[in-house]
């Protein structure tokens, strides 16, 4: 099964659990297997109108899936799925 | 509070004078508070490169790709991600509403190091409060360097 490695802000919303595997196929299906397992994730990583969060970003391995095809990226068994907030910020 | 040894310490303030006038940024890595104290233990830190090019004397961006690699060397290490790090560039070490906006690392410690004229000066950390992006907000927590 692909495991989703949790960032240790989203763990208290994952029963703790630093990584979860998922039942997916895709990108799309392993992000919704996760919410399903762990429902108050859903509004850390999406919005109220159901899309990701701008700062989310979402790597398959070590590829951002936004350059590949996005949440119809195929996952297999032994993949890792990474969720990372943005890391930014600045004077002003 | 933000538990951090001397060389930790010393190695991101120094590398924001490697970086001036340019900000520096790096990961924190260590141990989230156990129980309920609250502490963040530092164990070593990871430079990281400024993706913002474009505008580093008051910009950072630390690349996601870059981030999954130091966290999973952490992981081979048995350390979490417990914060972050950035320079202020001849800027006081306090929280601009851009370092806000942009931080959404609840939970973790984001640590400002105002760098004047090239030398490292006050350092100072805040945490990441809050329940998610709707009421999150930046507190001074304090840092104990040992």
């Amino acid at each position: 099964m692909p495991k989703i490695q949790i960032p240790t802000p989203l763990r208290q919303y994952a029963g703790k659990q630093p990584a979860v595997e998922v039942n997916a196929g895709t990108i799309g299906d392993a992000l919704s297997d996760l919410v399903a397992r762990h429902p108050e994730l859903r509004r850390h990583l999406y919005t109220d109108e159901g899309k990701l969060r701008a700062f989310v970003n979402v790597y398959l391995n070590d590829e951002d899936v936004r350059y590949l095809q996005k949440e119809a990226t195929a996952v297999k068994d032994g993949d890792s799925i990474s969720i990372v907030p943005s890391i930014a910020g600045g004077l002003n | 509070m933000l538990k951090i040894r001397r060389k930790e310490y010393a190695a991101l303030r120094q590398h924001g004078e490697e970086t001036y006038p340019h900000e520096c940024c790096g990961v924190l890595l260590g141990q989230m508070p156990a129980n309920d104290n609250g502490v963040r233990t530092v164990t070593s830190v990871a430079r990281a490169g400024n993706t913002r090019t474009d505008s580093a004397h008051n910009r950072y961006n630390i690349d996601p790709k870059e981030l999954i690699r130091i966290q999973r060397e952490g992981r081979e290490r048995g350390e979490d991600i417990v914060g972050f790090y950035h320079s202020h560039p001849d800027h006081p070490a306090q929280w601009s509403p851009t370092d806000l906006a942009d931080a959404h690392w609840v939970g973790c410690s984001y640590v400002i190091t105002s760098v004047e004229k090239g030398k490292a000066a006050l350092t100072n950390s805040f945490e990441l409060a809050g329940d998610g992006e709707d009421d999150k907000k930046l507190v001074a927590e304090k840092i104990e360097v040992a």
